[in-house]
């Protein structure tokens, strides 16, 4: 039982000072998606039916592999404000929140890097 | 983890049916019943409702069944005539005043329920402590460091005035605040579109001297961010005003000062 004042309930701890960050790269980045999604969308038609050799060959382009790469980056960045999001709004235990929300830090962190390292493999590895 | 079902003592269940005995124009009006002090759960009462001999309005009925039918029906309700908020509730599946909404918009059967996801204090009447405790902790009287002209008001242009169209006409009915999921989750920490939409109207108000605290204050990930531009408030105001656009225009201030 808390007799805590309804006005000391609503103040709660203040504000955090921060959040705007937040809104803003989720804007942005979705934005940045727009262009990116339909270059990617038009470069996977076009090598639909390509053999491996003629997509290493696109790839080894560095105007693709940078495109590529900062479209996987600019995915997963959005992917994991998107995702902090939802964490935030649903789970409200606070010791699995914490979890939550370091837990899909971590996943998308190494699903970046694993991409990265693998577009990389593909554009410059023999 | 959120709790999308009732618990088990808030399920409702099917209540008692009043009959209109020779009425020939009948609407059904299923209105949500709870009584704290029977330790039942709540149920849903049927009342035939002739309306032949009732007011155009869902409060009109309301106010029938209250002096005709079952005097225990509670509510609140003042002015009639959408300024005071009070006759706020859930009608036909959206929040509205019930004196302003004509029963003959509603097709079939009316179901009536308090505003969702706040406890219930008797039938229809929400506990708005919360709300009201968040109105309070947003300051909403004018804050200046200037002492008032000691001949006259503070001065405003008509520019100035306009941009406060569209905030001032609130009438703190709390319709938009409960119809909001970001709110029926984090409503204890999140202020909810009636209270930022408050907060707005200082913000907005040119004679105000405390804008960047009142930024201050709102700049967090639960206070203010928490709205996701869901726009149940802008579509559900019985005032026809758009809470979202004024949390957009929040935002708008918090980004203009950064960048």
């Amino acid at each position: 039982m808390s007799l805590e004042s309804p006005v000391g309930r609503a103040r709660g701890l203040g504000s955090a000072k921060e959040g705007a960050g937040h809104w803003i790269a989720q804007r942005v980045t979705a934005i940045f998606l727009i262009p990116l999604s339909l270059w990617f969308a038009v470069s996977v038609i076009g090598l639909s039916h390509a053999d491996y050799a003629t997509f290493k060959a696109w790839m080894a382009k560095p105007g693709n592999a940078s495109l590529l790469l900062l479209t996987m980056l600019t995915v997963m960045y959005h992917a994991q404000l998107g995702l902090q999001v939802v964490i935030e709004d649903y789970v409200h235990c606070e010791c699995k929140k914490i979890a939550a929300l370091v837990g899909s830090k971590l996943v998308i962190a190494f699903l970046a890097v694993f991409m990265t390292v693998s577009i990389l493999k593909v554009a410059i590895g023999a | 983890m959120v709790e999308f079902a009732l618990p088990p003592n808030s399920r409702v269940q099917p209540g008692k049916v009043y009959k209109a005995a020779g009425a020939k124009n009948v609407k059904v009006f299923k209105i949500y019943r709870y009584d704290p002090d029977s330790n039942a759960n709540p149920r849903l009462d049927s009342y035939e409702i002739d309306l032949d001999a009732c007011g155009p309005m869902v409060l009109d009925a309301l106010l029938k069944i209250k002096n005709e039918i079952d005097s225990t029906l509670t509510f609140r309700r003042s002015c009639r005539e959408g300024i005071c908020g009070s006759c706020a509730m859930n009608i036909d599946g959206t929040n509205t005043l019930a004196c302003l909404k004509p029963i003959e918009d509603i097709k079939g059967d009316a179901a009536i329920y308090p505003l969702p996801h706040m406890p219930v204090v008797k039938d229809l009447i929400p506990d708005l402590t919360l709300p009201y405790a968040q109105l309070a902790s947003i300051k909403p009287w004018m804050q200046t460091q200037t002492a008032p002209p000691p001949d006259g008001e503070r001065l405003q242009s008509p520019e100035e005035r306009e941009k406060l169209d569209g905030l001032w006409e609130c009438i703190l009915c709390f319709c938009c605040q409960t119809s909001c999921p970001s709110y029926w989750w984090n409503g204890d920490r999140y202020l909810g579109p009636s209270v930022l939409l408050q907060a707005a109207r200082w913000i907005l108000d040119s004679r105000d001297e405390m804008t960047g605290e009142r930024l201050d204050d709102l700049e967090d990930p639960f206070k203010l961010y928490r709205c996701h531009t869901i726009m149940n408030c802008t579509k559900t105001c019985p005032k026809g005003l758009n809470p979202a656009k004024a949390i957009g225009a929040i935002k708008e201030k918090i980004m203009e000062r950064r960048v």
